[in-house]
């Protein structure tokens, strides 16, 4: 078998001095599985021929078989740097379909948990672009500050990584004051971290030269490009979701939404530190007004399970939960379908779910950020050095699992 | 949110629309041969500049369903994020819509997407190529009677050898 090199144009002998260079799969500069073909003149990128598709796993397939509250353990593997944020995209999207409303502490634990994946997946990605640019001391403190968030979510949770934390009408555990004592101490001392990182980058003569002026996306291309999130914030798309139609808690929050006009890499990464100030802000503002009450949908709606103590002591908990697990019984979705979106870390989170009635769905389609950024990445890089293409790579933040799905 | 004006002013240019609600989610149903224009006048004249995504349904199996195919456009205002939802149902044989790749660039690849897993043709597509699936893959695996673990294609996948490489 020949090899394939995704190449849409004929041969064309004016164009045999350009160089071919594969990039990746296989690379430490793209953090996950994706390839670039670029045709090189001596440095310069004269074109670059995105070629994904080496993570695809079938999500949206597996979604038709599994359950409602199954599924959201796939949510986790779509964007494995911020899962927090697929689950709440995931089942906010569900309980739209569904109509049903979370009580008010679900929907602070929900954007508490929201925020810090905010903070974590854009701790990941600015420390990508520093130590893709060469600042190595810098993804060093990012990444201590991520395993912090990764301790409270196991606090929380029990799992570090792969939480699948929501369930249809609620979360799996309650914040508990051990929890809330450690996200505290978190926000007291993340801001010095942040202060020292932006003093390491921030007016880093390496570092802005790499990055200044480097892959610009203009408002007009970002819009046609179906650009969302930080990528589309800072070439001045004033979007930000949880502005522009508030759900969980974001209407009772005092927050900023972070722009920047020039649509570089640098205000990319200056967009993302500002937003992890905003999301400090959020965190502290919500940990603080956790109203008290239930965290899941009670037994009438029959959307969570029941604790564990009304199952086995009343007897609306046992049918409830019978319910809930017999395979034949389950939720109950009208036969109808929605969207719904949040704002995840890299962009809009988008679930299309259509209902047939049963608890499984019949089309769970998800609407990825960085697929239609990674789409981008050949205007942005056309023209510019090969030693650039990973910092406008860092900058878009491609998850390749989220990617391909 | 209301999008009444709209829609009126979309009923008076296009014959034929069915409009539905849901969730406090507008949706439209037009014809294939409208689908372009619609987009187009929504673009141009109500300022829905976003094009969140583009998407199929299957409704193989789906109750009451008449028609194979729904294409689903998800549509945005940038200014106050307005949404509508435009759908075109379509059924074999004929499975082929305008592309809109020239009012938002962005559409090329979330349409390569939609060819690739249901076989929806994009009609003046640049380059409408799979785009998760390998080259040589023939089947649309989103689509409903496409069995969840494959026909075995997983297990014939061809070797490449250093030496071919």
């Amino acid at each position: 078998m020949p090899v394939i090199t995704p190449d849409p144009l004929t041969h064309d002998e004016s164009q045999d001095y350009l160089w071919t260079l594969n990039f990746g799969p296989q690379h430490p500069a793209t953090h996950t599985t994706l390839r670039i073909v670029l045709k090189l003149d001596g440095e310069r990128v004269v074109d670059a021929i995105p070629d994904i598709g080496y993570l695809h796993s079938g999500f949206e397939k597996i979604g038709e078989h599994l359950d409602y509250d199954q599924y959201v353990t796939v949510t986790d593997r779509m964007n494995y740097i911020s899962p927090m944020a697929n689950n709440v995209a995931w089942h906010h999207a569900v309980e739209r379909l569904l109509g049903v409303d979370v009580p008010p502490r679900c929907q602070y634990i929900r954007t508490i948990v929201c925020e810090l994946a905010r903070i974590s997946d854009h701790l990941v990605c600015n420390g990508a672009v520093g130590l893709d640019t060469g600042a190595f001391t810098f993804f060093l403190y990012a990444f201590y500050q991520r395993e912090l968030i990764y301790d409270i979510f196991e606090t929380l949770c029990g799992a570090r990584f792969t939480n699948s934390y929501t369930r249809v009408g609620g979360v799996t555990h309650d914040m508990t004051p051990k929890v809330i004592g450690q996200i505290r101490e978190f926000c007291r001392n993340f801001p010095k971290t942040i202060r020292d990182m932006e003093a390491l980058l921030d007016r880093n003569r390496i570092f802005v030269d790499r990055t200044k002026g480097v892959g610009v996306l203009t408002r007009e291309e970002a819009l046609a490009g179906c650009a969302s999130g930080p990528v589309a914030r800072a070439s001045g798309v004033t979007v930000d979701l949880r502005k522009d139609e508030p759900y969980l808690a974001y209407a009772d929050l005092d927050f900023q939404v972070c722009c920047a006009r020039e649509g570089d890499s640098y205000s990319r990464y200056l967009v993302r530190t500002a937003e992890m100030w905003e999301s400090l802000k959020l965190v502290e503002q919500a940990i603080e007004n956790l109203p008290a009450g239930p965290f899941n949908l009670g037994i009438d709606e029959r959307t969570a399970k029941p604790d564990k103590q009304a199952v086995y002591t009343t007897i609306e908990g046992t049918i409830s939960h019978f319910e809930l697990v017999m395979s034949n019984r389950g939720i109950k979705v009208p036969c109808e379908e929605s969207y719904s979106a949040i704002e995840a870390p890299n962009g809009e989170l988008g679930f299309y779910i259509v209902g047939d009635g049963s608890n499984v769905a019949y089309r769970a389609r998800c609407r990825p950020p960085s697929f239609n950024h990674f789409a981008l990445f050949p205007q942005l890089i056309r023209g510019h050095t090969l030693s650039d293409v990973v910092a406008v790579l860092g900058s878009l933040n491609i998850i390749a699992a989220e990617l391909d799905r | 949110m209301s999008q009444t004006p709209i829609i009126d002013s979309l009923n008076a240019d296009f014959a034929g629309l069915t409009t539905s609600e849901f969730r406090g989610q507008t949706r439209i149903v037009v014809a294939r041969d409208q689908l372009h224009d619609v987009l187009r006048t929504l673009r141009d004249e109500h300022g829905f500049d976003m094009l969140i995504d583009i998407t199929c349904v299957d409704y193989l199996n789906y109750r009451d369903a008449t028609e194979r195919f729904g294409l689903v456009y998800l549509l945005a205002r940038s200014d106050d994020m307005r949404r509508l939802t435009i759908r075109v149902m379509l059924s074999e044989p004929d499975l082929s819509v305008p592309t809109v790749t020239d009012l938002w660039s962005g559409a090329d690849w979330t349409e390569r997407e939609v060819w690739d897993m249901f076989g929806i043709t994009f009609d003046g597509h640049p380059d409408l190529r799979r785009i998760l699936m390998p080259e040589e893959f023939t089947a649309h695996p989103l689509r409903k009677d496409y069995p969840l673990q494959g026909r075995g294609e997983r297990h014939n996948f061809p070797v490449l050898t250093r030496e071919d490489g």
